[in-house]
């Protein structure tokens, strides 16, 4: 299959979507209904994402640099 | 849509099958396994007797883990839309298409069942324009499709009142193409019609014993090779109304999984106990028929009447073909009787076509009772019931249609004579043989081009009934539309019919199709299999050496509907 232009492509892909998810035999404002649904989930889950994982990443770094950073310490205070 | 195959079972398992005893391997499976599953030779209790001429080989590949996940999905998704568009209506908001009772019968016992309904009412309802389609020509190899419209999402239709000429011909069982108009072959049919009208106006028993019918009884016989046959007016009612005249209660059935709905109805009238064994697997059928020889009947343990295996030549669903060889060894094994539902097979397997006996080299006295249909083959209606001379007779008295239902219609027995005699060659020409290998080339040319390109195919090397599957729901629905659109008119298949995940297109060839036909057909099924993601296949196949190229213009046009 080739596409004209990338408008072409994309028209494909939710057509690809809404066949998967047999959102196809469903009337129009049953997808849309569907598809609101859908993307205020994934809105949320982005949103959640964006909230939560920079932090959390930045708070597991302290925990693994702190281990790191202690153990040239101990040595050194053992082997004076 | 609708088929209803409910086992029924009972009895315990008093001995356990020692695994020894059985000692090759399995002749074929049904798909529900995890492997590949590809097989070849039948191997049985011991070899049959007579050599087999063909033995295709049999494969039902099951498609990667996702697509089972995203059909389930589909299905869930809907029924949660399902359940939330009949609150609307029992809340009011939405106007209710379906039958309802009258509002001053609410309080009495309710008449029409909602729940049984959920599926017809929020699935099969909202894309029903795929079937039923109203076509106004012959269902030769072309046909003409009448268009029609919906304004209100397929509840109710309105025909445009034009139509769509010259689309492919994929789904009507027209294996030798008999259905056809030509005037000279059609000749002897005209001159019945004008001798004897159409109408018989009686039963065989009574006024409606033609002189045809006897000759037709003798040709079907000679066809087959056996002592004797009878022919009756349908195909469905052959298999339900025969069957509770050769069993009854102390009578045990072994029916295959997959057995056609007028198997199941005749049986269930009988009044005989059923058992059901895994479609086409003689292991099964074997610990079966040890169960039921060892336990007796049920509560009496007294030993069983009769026992009949009854089993299909080829099953229309998944294109597979019975293990005859096996289960002819197992029968007389076990003394029971076999019956053999050639509905499909007849006319269409077999290199001369006379049906799976042939095919395996079997001797066709060794099964009891042959059934078939005439709707298929040979372009008429009805169907014949073939065996011992004694078995007929019993049979001509003690049928329900034989003695109650209406003859044969005389134009319709001259249409089955002319195409029998056609396809033995005795008026004279070579049509019927060379019908016969157009199919059979057909079907390998279609099966290997399919596989090829990467599409999962049920069933059987040599069986002209393709199922090419499709598993989910919206995917169903677009590909018979998509194929309507350019002009290719298929049958899908979905739920009830077919195990819920194993949605499917069914194409039934026709010795008619000419190879531009097919051509066609294969080059939009590359297309839309490419537009709609259906190539699962993950088996790699060395493509044949490219005998011609074909050139694009050629598969733009427009097919003629011409006689042969």
């Amino acid at each position: 299959m080739d596409f004209k232009n990338v408008k072409e492509y994309l028209g494909w892909l939710y057509y690809q979507y809404l066949l998967i998810t047999s959102i196809y035999v469903l009337e129009p404002w049953e997808q849309s209904i569907f598809n609101s649904v859908l993307f205020s989930i994934l809105a949320m889950v982005v949103y959640t994402s964006y909230m939560v994982v920079p932090v959390h990443v930045h708070l597991a770094l302290e925990v693994f640099s702190g281990i790191c950073g202690e153990q040239p310490e101990s040595t050194m205070a053992l082997m004076n | 849509m609708g088929r209803t195959t409910t086992p029924v079972t009972n009895g315990k398992l008093k001995i356990q099958m020692n695994g020894n005893n059985f000692k090759s391997a399995v002749c074929q499976k049904n798909g529900y396994d995890n492997k590949l599953q590809i097989n070849g030779r039948a191997n049985g209790t011991g070899p049959p007797s007579g050599k087999r001429l063909f033995q295709g080989q049999e494969s039902f590949e099951q498609a990667p883990m996702y697509v089972a996940v995203m059909t389930y999905l589909g299905f869930g998704l809907v029924t949660l839309f399902g359940y939330f568009r009949d609150f609307l209506r029992a809340v009011g908001l939405e106007k209710c298409h379906i039958a309802k009772e009258r509002d001053e019968q609410k309080d009495f016992v309710p008449l029409y069942q909602d729940f049984e309904n959920f599926y017809t009412r929020n699935l099969y309802m909202r894309v029903r324009d795929n079937w039923n389609r109203p076509i106004c020509s012959l269902p030769g190899p072309v046909f003409d499709v009448m268009e029609r419209v919906s304004p209100d999402y397929n509840w109710t239709f309105r025909l445009t009142g034009k139509t769509i000429p010259n689309v492919i011909n994929m789904g009507s069982y027209n294996y030798l193409g008999f259905a056809e108009n030509n005037v000279d072959f059609l000749k002897t049919v005209a001159e019945r019609v004008q001798q004897y009208g159409l109408g018989v106006c009686s039963t065989r028993q009574e006024m409606g014993n033609l002189g045809i019918h006897q000759e037709l009884e003798e040709l079907v016989a000679e066809f087959l090779g056996v002592e004797s046959a009878m022919v009756l007016g349908m195909g469905f009612a052959t298999n339900s109304t025969n069957i509770p005249a050769l069993v009854g209660k102390g009578c045990l059935i072994l029916s295959d999984e997959l057995n056609h709905t007028s198997l199941i109805l005749g049986a269930r009238l009988s009044g005989a106990t059923i058992r059901v064994f895994k479609h086409n697997n003689m292991q099964s059928l074997e610990r079966v028929l040890r169960d039921a020889v060892c336990s007796g009947q049920p509560h009496t343990h007294r030993p069983w009447k009769k026992i009949m295996i009854m089993v299909e030549g080829i099953y229309s669903m998944e294109g597979s073909v019975v293990c005859l060889p096996d289960i002819v060894a197992l029968k007389k094994k076990y003394k029971a009787y076999l019956y053999l539902d050639e509905a499909h097979s007849i006319g269409a397997v077999g290199p001369t076509g006379r049906g799976v006996t042939e095919l395996f080299g079997l001797d066709p006295s060794d099964v009891d009772v042959l059934m078939g249909t005439f709707t298929k083959s040979f372009g008429a209606a009805g169907g014949y019931i073939a065996g011992k001379k004694e078995l007929v007779d019993y049979l001509r008295s003690h049928s329900h249609s034989a003695v109650y239902a209406s003859a044969m219609s005389p134009p319709v027995t001259e249409q089955i004579l002319r195409a029998m005699r056609c396809i033995m060659g005795l008026d004279g020409t070579t049509i019927g043989q060379t019908r016969v290998h157009r199919l059979a080339e057909n079907t390998r040319y279609f099966r290997s081009r399919l596989q090829e390109m990467g599409f999962i195919i049920y069933g059987n090397d040599d069986s002209p009934v393709i199922p090419l599957l499709l598993y989910m729901p919206g995917k169903v629905v677009a590909f018979s539309r998509a194929m309507l659109r350019r002009k290719v008119g298929v049958v899908v298949v979905g739920f009830p019919a077919t195990p819920i995940t194993e949605a499917r297109a069914r194409f039934c060839l026709s010795a008619a199709h000419t190879k531009e036909m097919l051509d066609k057909v294969l080059f939009d099924l590359n297309e839309v299999g490419d537009e709609l993601c259906l190539k699962f296949s993950q088996r790699k196949y060395t493509s044949r050496p490219k005998e011609q190229h074909h050139n694009n213009n050629d598969l733009n046009k427009d097919f003629k509907q011409d006689s042969l």
